[in-house]
Parts: C-alpha cells; sequence; structure tokens
C-alpha cells in the first residue's frame, strides 16, 4: 500500500484537491460545482490521505473528528436557514447582501453560500467518518 | 389582558415543575413544601378571576393554519376546574413532603406533580379543542410516570402502563372526534363551535364525532368498560391517588362531557351512550366497592362508581342534572381527595390497609380520623356537608327523569354511605387503641383543609353559589339554586332511606363482603385488556423476529420485494406501462456507452473476486455519468463520478480483507437472488418508462430557469435548488445522512466489541 510515488503523489496532490474543492463550493452557485461535489473532493483528497498514510495519521492530520464535522455543518445549515427567521421571513429563506471590496468590485453575498458551506462540512464529516473506521477495521 | 394572564399561569406551572427538582436538591426534602405555594398562588390568583366575573376566550394564534391557537377562557366551568386542580394540588404538595419524608426521588415526584398539574390546568382552561387535546395528552404521559413512580416495583410498571394504554387510545378517539368536529364546524375555537351547535349536529359526521369524544371521555374517567385502569393505578402513592385518582385527572373526561355539553348534548346518542355508561359504571363500581378489603382499591371503586355518577347527570342533560354533576363533582374532588390522604396516613402510621384488620386508631391518630370522619360525613351525605347537597341534588334530578335512574342514584349513594364508613369511620372507631402513631402537621393538616372546605360550603353554599352556577350554566344550565335545606320532599326521604340502608349495610360488612367476592366475575374487561396486550406483543415480537433476522441479504431481500409489491401493484393496476413514444436519435456513442453498461454489469455478476464485482459496478457507474455529461448535466456528471469512486473505495476498504467469493450459497438460493434482483431493476425501469411517458403538470424547470437568477442570484440552477429554492429537502437528506454515518460507526465499534 505504501509505495513510495504514492506517498510523494499525495503530498503533492492534497492541497491542489482541497483548494480544488474550495473552489467548487465557492462558484458552485453561478457554474457546475457546489458544496456536495466539493466536499466529496474534499473527502476523496482525505481518503486518500488515510489509505496512503493510515487512518491514524488522516485523524491526526485532520484535528478534527469527522463526527464534529457532521455536526458543524448539520448546526451552519440551520444557522444559515435562522437567518431568514430573523429577518421575520419563513425559516430558510434565503437573505442576500452586498460585499463591497474596494477596488475588486461589489459581490452578492447570501445565506446559500452558508448553507452550502454546511452541506460541504457535513459531506466531508459522513464520508470521513465512515471511511476511517473501515480503514481501521 | 387575562388571556394573557392565563397562558402565563399555566406557563407557570410548567415553569415550577422545572425548577423543582433543584429546588429540593438545593434546600433539602423538608422544604419542599414550600413548593405549594406555586399551585396556592395559582389558586388565589383562580379565585380572583372567579370573583371579577367571567374573561372571555382569547386568541393567540400559534399556528393559525393548522386552526391550532393558543386561546384560553376562564369562565365559571374553567375556573372551577382550575380551582380543584390548583386548589387540591396545594394541598398534596405539602402533603407530600411529610409523606416521602427524606425521600431522595422527591425533587423528580414534585417536578412531574407541578407538570401534571399545569396540563390540567390547560386542559380546563383552553377554548381550542387541538391545544386542549395537547395538554390531554401531557395529563396522560404525567400520570404514567406518577403512577410508575415506585418503578422498581414489576406491579407498579404494570399499573402506569395499563393506565397509559387506557388512557391515550382514549386520546386518540378524542382526537379523531375533535378533527372531525373542527372539519364540520370549520374552527376548532370551543366558544365558535358552541355557536354553530345546530349546523355542526346536523353533520353527517357528527354521530362517529360524538362517540369517539365520548370515548376519550370515558377512558380518562374510567368509565365501564375501561374503568379496570382506575384501581390498578392504585399502585401509585397516596398523594398521587388523592390527586390523579379523585381530584384531578379522572375529572379530565367529566370536565370534557360539561364543557361539550352544550355543544354535543340535547340527542338521542349523547343520553343514550352517556347516560347508559355512566349508570353501568355507577351500579358496577358502588358494587364491586362493596368487595373491597384493600383501603385504597375500595376508594378507588367508589371514585368509579362516583364517576359514573357524574356521566349519567351530564348524560340525562336536564338542568337539575347537570347542577347536580357541578355540585357532586366539587363535593366529590374535597371529600375523595382527604379521604385518600388519610388513606395514605392511615397505611404510614398503622403499616397495614386492610380494612379488615384495621381498627382502634382513633387514640392514637385523633387529628387524622378528625378529618376524616369529617370527609367521610361528606361522602356519606350527611347534612351539613356539601356531599349532602350535591346528594340531594342528584336524588331529584334522577326523581325528575323517572324511577329506573332514580333507583340507580339511590343504590351509588347506598355505595357510598359504605365506603365512607368503612374508609373515614372503621379504622378508628374501637376502644382499644391500635400500635400507631400520628401523622405529622403537614400530612393532617392536608386531610384537614380538603374535609374543612366541604364543611364551609355545606354550612355556608352562598360562597360557592356564584361559581358553581356560572359552571353549571356554561354547561347548558343556567339558574342553578344552591342551597343545603332542599325541604322534606322525596329526595330528603330518599336519603334518609340510604342513611338507614347504609348503615345496616355496614353491620353486615362482613357478609356482604364475602356475597361480593363470591358474585364478582373472575374476567372482567381487564382480562379482555391483557388478552390484547399480549397478543399485540406476540404479533409484533414475530413480526420483529421474521423481519430483522440479522442477515443483510434478507434485509436486502424484503426491502425489494416490499418496495416491488408497493410500487408495482398500482402501476401495473392503474397506469399500466407503456413504451414512450420518443424520438430516439442514438448516435454511436450512446450505443457504445449502453454496451460497456451492459458488460460491466455482466461482469459484475459473473466475477470470482469480490473487488473485481466492484469495480465492474464502478465501471458502470462512470458509464452512466457519461451519459449525463452527454445531455448536458455537467453537474450531475461530476457528483455521479465522485460519488462512485468513492463507492468503490468504500467497498475496496470493506471488502480488502474478505475471501474471494466462496459459492456459500446453494443454486437454489441463488436463483431467487436473481429473481429479486432482476424484480428489482424491472421496476426501476418500468418507472422510468411510466414517468417519461407522463405529464401531468407543466415541468417546473421552467420556473426554476426563470427564477433562479432573478430570485435566488444564482445561474446554476442545480445549485440553486439544492440549496435555495429546496433547501429544507437538502437539509433533511444532509440529516439522514450524518445519522447514516454514526449508523456505520456504530455497526463496526459494536462488532468490534461483541463476543
Amino acid at each position: 500500500m505504501t509505495s513510495l510515488i504514492l506517498r510523494v503523489a499525495v503530498r503533492v496532490l492534497m492541497p491542489l484537491l482541497l483548494m480544488f474543492s474550495i473552489f467548487l463550493l465557492v462558484r458552485g452557485h453561478n457554474l457546475p460545482g457546489g458544496g456536495f461535489s466539493g466536499g466529496l473532493v474534499a473527502a476523496s483528497a482525505w481518503a486518500l490521505f488515510a489509505i496512503v498514510y493510515g487512518a491514524a495519521a488522516a485523524r491526526r492530520a485532520l484535528r478534527v473528528d469527522p463526527l464534529d464535522l457532521i455536526a458543524a455543518g448539520l448546526g451552519t445549515i440551520l444557522v444559515s436557514g435562522a437567518v431568514g427567521l430573523f429577518a421575520g421571513r419563513p425559516f430558510l429563506t434565503g437573505r442576500w447582501g452586498a460585499l463591497d471590496l474596494g477596488g475588486y468590485g461589489v459581490w452578492p453575498v447570501g445565506t446559500p453560500l452558508l448553507f452550502d458551506f454546511g452541506v460541504y462540512l457535513s459531506v466531508i464529516g459522513v464520508v470521513l467518518t465512515i471511511i476511517f473506521v473501515l480503514e481501521e477495521e | 389582558m387575562p388571556a394573557l394572564m392565563l397562558a402565563a399561569s399555566i406557563l407557570a406551572g410548567f415553569g415550577a415543575a422545572g425548577a423543582a427538582p433543584a429546588f429540593v436538591r438545593r434546600f433539602g426534602p423538608r422544604a419542599a413544601a414550600w413548593i405549594a405555594l406555586v399551585p396556592a398562588a395559582l389558586a388565589l390568583y383562580y379565585l380572583s378571576l372567579a370573583r371579577s366575573g367571567p374573561a372571555g376566550p382569547r386568541v393567540l394564534p400559534w399556528a393559525p393554519s393548522l386552526g391550532l391557537n393558543l386561546s384560553f377562557t376562564a369562565d365559571g366551568l374553567g375556573l372551577l376546574f382550575a380551582l380543584i386542580v390548583s386548589g387540591v394540588g396545594a394541598v398534596v404538595a405539602v402533603y407530600s413532603s411529610g409523606y416521602f419524608g427524606g425521600d431522595a426521588r422527591l425533587g423528580r415526584f414534585y417536578g412531574w406533580l407541578l407538570v401534571f398539574m399545569a396540563a390540567m390546568l390547560g386542559v380546563v382552561l383552553s377554548d381550542n379543542l387541538l391545544l386542549l387535546y395537547i395538554f390531554w395528552e401531557i395529563t396522560s404521559v404525567s400520570s404514567y410516570i406518577l403512577i410508575g413512580f415506585d418503578h422498581e416495583e414489576a406491579r407498579s410498571r404494570a399499573a402506569a402502563l395499563q393506565a397509559l394504554v387506557v388512557t391515550v387510545a382514549g386520546g386518540l378517539c378524542l382526537l379523531g372526534g375533535v378533527v372531525l368536529l373542527g372539519i364540520a364546524g370549520g374552527s376548532f375555537e370551543i366558544s365558535t363551535l358552541i355557536a354553530r351547535r345546530e349546523a355542526i349536529q346536523a353533520e353527517p359526521v357528527f354521530v362517529p364525532a360524538l362517540v369517539l369524544v365520548l370515548l376519550g371521555a370515558f377512558t380518562k374517567s374510567a368509565q365501564f368498560p375501561f374503568h379496570f385502569w382506575l384501581p390498578s393505578a392504585m399502585a401509585a402513592p397516596a398523594p398521587v391517588s388523592a390527586y390523579l385518582h379523585s381530584a384531578a385527572m379522572v375529572k379530565a373526561g367529566i370536565y370534557l362531557l360539561l364543557r361539550l355539553h352544550p355543544l354535543l348534548g340535547g340527542n338521542a346518542v349523547w343520553t343514550w351512550v352517556a347516560g347508559g355508561a355512566g349508570l353501568v359504571t355507577l351500579l358496577l363500581g358502588a358494587f364491586l366497592a362493596l368487595g373491597q378489603t384493600d383501603l385504597k382499591r375500595l376508594l378507588a371503586y367508589s371514585t368509579v362508581s362516583a364517576l359514573g355518577m357524574m356521566t349519567l347527570l351530564i348524560g340525562l342533560g336536564t338542568p337539575a342534572s347537570l347542577g347536580a354533576a357541578v355540585v357532586f363533582v366539587t363535593a366529590h374532588a374535597l371529600y375523595k381527595g382527604a379521604l385518600f390522604l388519610s388513606a395514605g396516613s392511615v397505611d404510614h402510621g398503622a403499616g397495614t390497609r386492610d380494612v379488615r384488620v384495621l381498627g382502634g386508631l382513633g387514640a392514637p391518630m385523633p387529628r387524622t380520623a378528625l378529618g376524616a370522619g369529617a370527609a367521610a360525613l361528606s361522602m356519606a351525605g350527611v347534612l351539613p356537608l356539601l356531599g349532602a347537597i350535591g346528594k340531594e341534588m342528584a336524588y331529584e334530578a334522577g326523581l325528575q327523569h323517572g324511577p329506573g335512574v332514580a333507583a340507580a342514584v339511590v343504590a351509588g349513594g347506598l355505595g357510598f354511605f359504605f365506603v365512607a364508613a368503612v374508609a373515614g369511620y372503621g379504622p378508628f372507631r374501637g376502644g382499644t387503641p391500635a400500635a400507631a402513631h400520628e401523622a405529622p402537621p403537614r400530612m393532617w393538616a392536608g386531610v384537614w383543609a380538603l374535609a374543612g372546605c366541604g364543611l364551609l360550603l355545606g354550612l355556608w353554599p352562598g360562597a360557592a353559589a356564584g361559581l358553581l352556577g356560572a359552571a353549571a350554566a356554561a354547561a347548558g344550565a343556567p339558574g342553578m339554586e344552591l342551597k343545603l335545606w332542599h325541604g322534606f320532599g322525596p329526595a330528603f326521604g330518599l336519603s334518609l332511606a340510604t342513611l338507614a340502608a347504609g348503615a345496616g349495610l355496614y353491620a353486615l360488612r362482613a357478609r356482604v363482603r364475602e356475597w361480593v367476592a363470591r358474585m364478582t366475575w373472575r374476567r372482567g374487561p381487564e382480562a379482555a385488556y391483557e388478552a390484547l396486550l399480549g397478543a399485540t406483543l406476540a404479533a409484533a415480537g414475530g413480526l420483529t423476529r421474521g423481519l430483522q433476522s440479522g442477515r443483510l441479504r434478507n434485509y436486502l431481500v424484503i426491502i425489494v420485494l416490499t418496495l416491488v409489491g408497493l410500487a408495482a401493484t398500482p402501476l401495473l393496476l392503474f397506469q399500466g406501462v407503456h413504451w414512450p413514444d420518443i424520438d430516439y436519435d442514438l448516435r454511436f456513442g450512446e450505443i457504445g456507452i449502453a454496451a460497456v453498461i451492459l458488460l460491466s454489469a455482466g461482469l459484475a455478476v459473473r466475477s470470482r473476486s469480490l473487488l473485481g464485482a466492484v469495480a465492474a459496478m464502478g465501471a458502470a457507474g462512470y458509464a452512466v455519468a457519461t451519459i449525463y455529461l452527454r445531455y448536458g448535466a455537467p453537474d450531475l456528471a461530476m457528483t455521479q463520478f465522485l460519488i462512485e469512486s468513492l463507492t468503490v473505495l468504500l467497498f475496496v476498504l470493506a471488502f480488502y480483507r474478505l475471501p474471494n467469493f466462496p459459492r456459500l450459497s446453494s443454486r437454489r438460493a441463488r436463483g431467487r437472488d436473481a429473481v429479486v434482483a432482476l424484480l428489482g431493476g424491472g421496476l426501476v425501469t418500468a418507472l422510468v418508462l411510466v414517468a417519461t411517458g407522463m405529464q401531468l403538470h407543466h415541468p417546473i424547470s421552467d420556473y426554476y430557469v426563470q427564477t433562479a437568477v432573478g430570485e435566488a442570484h444564482g445561474r446554476n440552477i442545480v445549485n440553486v435548488i439544492l440549496v435555495d429554492f429546496r433547501g429544507l429537502d437538502t437539509l433533511g437528506e444532509a440529516t439522514v445522512l450524518g445519522i447514516a454515518a454514526i449508523g456505520v460507526l456504530a455497526l463496526i465499534k459494536l462488532k468490534r466489541k461483541g463476543p
């Protein structure tokens, strides 16, 4: 399992895959991507790491328990939904604002991105919970 | 703002319930009696409302689309019951701190007692039927916990479960009735429904609704044939019996009957069903009470009988009988609560509840004896106590109706006299003082308070005349008169006859008991309950063992066959599967992809190695994803690719250490599996064909295309649907995924720890 080529390749691939997953997450609202596929990519990256270096090393590198990621993801979704409540609208109503970045233009930001981030976190948590425990088996 | 204040008073009860355990922990069990200040304060508040006159219903919308509103009303009927609930609640709370002594569970006890009280207040003060139902069920659940308070005893648990099953089954009936009434009347507000009474009674659903509501009231108020749970519930501690089984919970059904009489009454079904059930319960309870030797069971059967009397009076539905029911309810709550409390003190002081052994407690327990004696006089219907007024009014109502009903009511009165003598006089009489000790003041004070109220209201009925009159008016009997002396009439004559006959019956009590014990059937409705419960458990056990075999392959077979059965039957019966008329523009690419899918599927089935099969399934998945790509769904394709990769990875991790396929299953089992697999695949194919050929509505995708950018600021429609338009679905899916992950974790970790 621990071929040198794979070990080195994973070291190079991990940051790329993780950055790609964030990229997918952020662009998802307008172009193919989104929290689900982004989360899957990130989870695949970690899965690769776990296969090559073992689940224990992957857990150490990840720093948080995947179960906590699930909780954090669901919590983020609930928070993004609750924003609508505070504005007097039904739960999960999308709220939008504008983020002025000076010279970089005005960016629309809304609760759907937060929602998608919650999906992203939960997907990573779910996949890694299963993969780690299977790998440790 | 009386409606807000009413809601706040109920909320205060729940709040006190939450704080009670911490309070007892902090200040100790001796200080627990101070908790009684909460119900006492509530009682004073309701008393002040009763003096200031009724407050009409106020509606605070809660879920108005469901017709569910926080609407509370404080008319005479609601306030009368609220006063009984909070007043007796305060007495019971003080008494309990003495009864339980330094018991460490006292905090929990107070918590549930107050939950029960608050829920009961909610029942009697709600003007919305759905809200009432919610409180109604809270009383069932909290009483379950209170009856089973000694949960280490199997008998307590069984009694608690019995009470729960019976009352909740009735609660479901009540819910059905409430919904039907809401449909018929177009509202769930009781005051609105009563205003539309004529129209509702003409609806075809009226009789089913009436019967369902009556069933709910009958189970709660222990009417025949549901009466058996009440004597069983005597496994509860004495304060619980005094509170739930005389003053409060069992009166919920009576309250409901009184409250809904203006809406549901005045027709033959009401009179016959309610009156009939009440009549049977009155006589049966009185008869069975004669044979009891356990002090608490004796009181319980007489409570059943008294509840039957109330139901009968309400069922008759005349102004006289409704007024009698209201007065009798009040008198009964006071004297029966006192007698249950004194039974607890007797048990406490003498160490037994067997009425054949008890005697001579008058000297060692003089204060308890005095209180119990006063309560017993009220129960026996001796002037000048409130019980006498109630009894006389009931006799008059019975006489108005006819000799049959009058005879039944008098027979019930005779039973009450007998029970009163056995419970309130027998244990204390006799010259030789028994070895026992007096209960602490906080216990006998409770008996005195309740019995004293009965005496005061008897001597000075004017004090309660306004409230009781208003209560009777709310139940549909305006202009009730409340007086101690009704003059020399037939009712008074019957009253005297009851006293004389009762005294004779008491003198012969040993023989009466023997006679009743010989006459009692061994198999009553309780046996039917036991049989039904046993059969349900056996059926559930068999079903569980059949479905939950613990073998994954069996689970798969069951799941697939259930799906096929449920989906294919209507499909074939109502829909039929046709090949849709679609212009297939097949190109070389699609044919190639189809070939790859078929080939991979074949390989997956034929492969001799697990990993080979997994890889082949992955290839099939990739090919499907390629189709998405070709038809312009890059999002879907990307997700599918990722999922397929991860699935293969998961399978590899799971199968890595397993040996290659040893052909363990027989040829026949494999044949069966093939049939199941083909059925499942066939179903999905058929569903796809049907879905393609069917167009019920305009496709919703147009809507999404039009609104995605404008309203949701997104150009990727798939993602906008996921995170915005159908965000709730996504939330649900994410939750399911999380639960599945925890399930996998548990499965693997548990297996590791297993044998």
